[in-house]
């Protein structure tokens, strides 16, 4: 499967020129630019991994573009996206998110089905991953 | 007995006090803008003066019961009367009403005031509220919507791109377990939510519970197949409000992200399922089923801007808002001043965009605008022009009727979106190139290509019934 959450997921994946172009545009938006990681891609997990903090005074795409590959070269196999943010009054929140890396297999998640009264049934994702150790999901050594 | 304006019969509203050239509107009255066709031999300013006293506390004959209050806070005034550009017999009446006039925060109130009895007023042959301000002294008095764009897409874990769903089709007659497969397909394709169409209800065919439990095993399945947040607009719409009440907290107790409700069910109703959405954590959609009747006639009725308006107070969190290109009404300039009005935290009056007056928000969350009606992934290009990144476009034709099946439309829709976001973005002139970049996109995606050539020149170029007309500097009289 294919995990396509994201701005871009249904596209070809973007060339790290391509990358670059998207970054100078949350930058003249004014937005500053964040990397994070995970091998949970739980459609609920908030909070991914931060690659350092949110680089508010870089304001070169080269820069920017640097950690995502210093982010991919620690983590081969992880899920690493790259985030813009607006902090602009009344917005204060994520203004562009997108994949840049990604595990060469992504098992995807399980659908499990606890029947109860009145045939309802409480669903829950189970993301096959996850059944190994954070750190040696997606064939990452520990 | 001395003055004319307590002698007993019938005195001409002006004279009562309801005609105030003079006035300055304070920064706590509500403001309206009418547009008025008095009938033959009615001055403008007694046309204008007799709306302000029928929707304030006028009756038609001199009462002196007025004495006993302070009649002078509480009536209406209107203080500016502008011939409409090019409408011989047409004006806009410009009407404050003080504070003190209405319940806090209560549409039903301020439209029973505002709307109420005056709009069958036989000195008018017809009048059509254009626009309201309502000031942040009011405003404040509202919940607003349930959770608004920013927590809505942090909710939904969904940034950077225009919200992409589909209206289940056809829209009556489907059985429950067929209607959640659409979904189903529909949801794992690539769109973010489907929807129930506002007469899908609990009828013979299809009764809500089961619809509510097969739709949510659609959207369950499409959560795993894709690892992305689903929802379907379950519309609760129903006759009483324990009726609402109980499909809704089954919608929520099944997990859905999302619940519906028509216009149809009522301003006091909206608000109840306003407050309940907040209450539960659940998104609202609100489908505007029959706003047309009042909307859209350009003499006699209510502006949608207004309803927009009213609605972000209400607090839904989802509106239809108008297409520009679809097969619904809605002139592009009209339907950027809805958008404005639903999004912003400040709109400025801006004659082109048919917005009367300055509108301040004062943080009430922003309301999502729903694009629906005859569109296809063709329109990306104009649909992301016209319409922004913070909608919702609904592709329900557009991805059910699909040669290769739902899915495919879906994913078709999602290539040709997220394709027009990736160019904006790198600079490109995406309105003028929209077609290139399109096909461009179509070379990596057979179900993108395929729509194209399905749906590529269909369009819907009907001159519009409601475009603002105040190009023109207004000539005052």
């Amino acid at each position: 499967m294919r995990i396509t959450q994201g701005t871009f997921s249904y596209l070809p994946e973007l060339t790290d020129d391509e990358i670059a172009k998207q970054i100078a545009y949350a930058l003249d938006q004014g937005w500053p630019c964040s990397v994070e990681f995970t091998d949970d891609p739980h459609p609920r997990n908030s909070y991914w991994e931060m690659w350092g903090l949110p680089m508010f005074d870089l304001t070169d795409p080269a820069g920017v573009l640097y950690e995502v590959k210093e982010c991919r070269k620690a983590y081969p196999n992880h899920y690493v996206r790259l985030n813009a943010y607006d902090a602009h009054y009344g917005r204060q929140t994520t203004a562009l998110s997108f994949i840049v890396q990604r595990p060469p297999v992504e098992p995807g998640f399980r659908l499990d089905r606890e029947e109860t009264s009145d045939r309802r049934i409480r669903y829950t994702l189970h993301s096959y991953a996850t059944d190994r150790p954070e750190g040696e999901r997606y064939g990452d050594p520990l | 007995m001395g003055s004319g304006r307590w002698s007993a019969g019938v005195i001409p509203y002006a004279e009562m006090g309801y005609w105030k050239p003079d006035y300055e509107p304070k920064d706590s009255d509500i403001l309206a803008a009418f547009r008025i066709t008095p009938q033959p031999g009615v001055p403008p300013e007694e046309a204008g003066a007799a709306v302000a006293g029928e929707s304030s506390t006028a009756t038609w004959t001199v009462v002196w019961t007025d004495r006993l209050t302070s009649y002078e806070n509480y009536q209406a005034k209107c203080y500016k009367v502008e011939q409409v550009p090019g409408q011989e017999n047409q004006f806009i009446a410009y009407i404050a009403y003080d504070l003190d006039l209405f319940e806090e925060g209560s549409i039903a109130n301020l439209t029973s005031s505002i709307i109420g009895n005056v709009f069958g007023f036989k000195a008018l042959q017809a009048l059509r509220l254009e626009d309201m301000r309502i000031p942040t002294h009011y405003v404040k008095t509202f919940q607003g919507p349930a959770h608004g764009i920013v927590m809505e897409r942090e909710y939904l874990g969904k940034f950077g791109r225009p919200l992409l769903g589909a209206t289940v089709k056809p829209k009556l007659g489907l059985s429950a377990r067929n209607y959640g497969r659409v979904v189903y397909e529909a949801l794992r394709g690539g769109l973010d939510f489907t929807k129930d169409d506002e007469n899908i209800n609990s009828q013979p065919f299809m009764r809500w519970r089961d619809r509510f439990l097969y739709c949510m095993e659609g959207v369950n399945r499409a959560q795993a197949a894709t690892g992305e947040v689903k929802g379907h607009y379950l519309n609760v719409t129903a006759a009483t409000m324990e009726d609402m009440y109980e499909r809704a907290e089954f919608a929520k107790d099944l997990g859905s992200v999302i619940v519906m409700i028509d216009l149809t069910i009522g301003y006091t109703a909206i608000q109840s399922m306003a407050k309940w959405a907040r209450r539960n954590g659940v998104i609202l959609h609100l489908h505007r089923a029959g706003h047309s009747t009042y909307t859209r006639q350009k003499n006699h009725g209510v502006n949608f801007r207004v309803i927009a308006k009213w609605m972000r107070l209400a607090g839904v969190d989802h509106i239809h808002a108008g297409t520009v290109v679809g097969k619904l009404e809605g002139d592009p300039n009209s339907v950027r001043g809805y958008y404005d009005t639903l999004r912003l935290d400040h709109a400025a009056a801006d004659p082109v965009k048919g917005l009367y007056f300055d509108q301040d928000w004062a943080s009430l969350p922003g309301c999502m605008p729903v694009a629906s009606g005859g569109i296809h992934a063709g329109q990306m290009h104009q649909l992301l022009h016209y319409l922004g990144e913070d909608s919702i476009l609904q592709f329900g034709g557009g991805t059910i009727g699909h040669p290769m099946g739902i899915a495919a439309g879906a994913t078709a829709n999602r290539v040709a979106l997220e394709a027009m976001i990736k160019a904006r973005n790198e600079g490109r002139d995406y309105l003028a190139e929209g077609p290139d970049i399109l096909r461009a996109a179509a070379k990596h995606s057979r179900e993108l290509d395929i729509a194209l050539s399905t749906w590529g020149d269909i369009t819907f170029t009907y001159a519009s019934t409601d475009t603002p007309d105040a190009v023109e500097t207004p000539v005052s009289v």
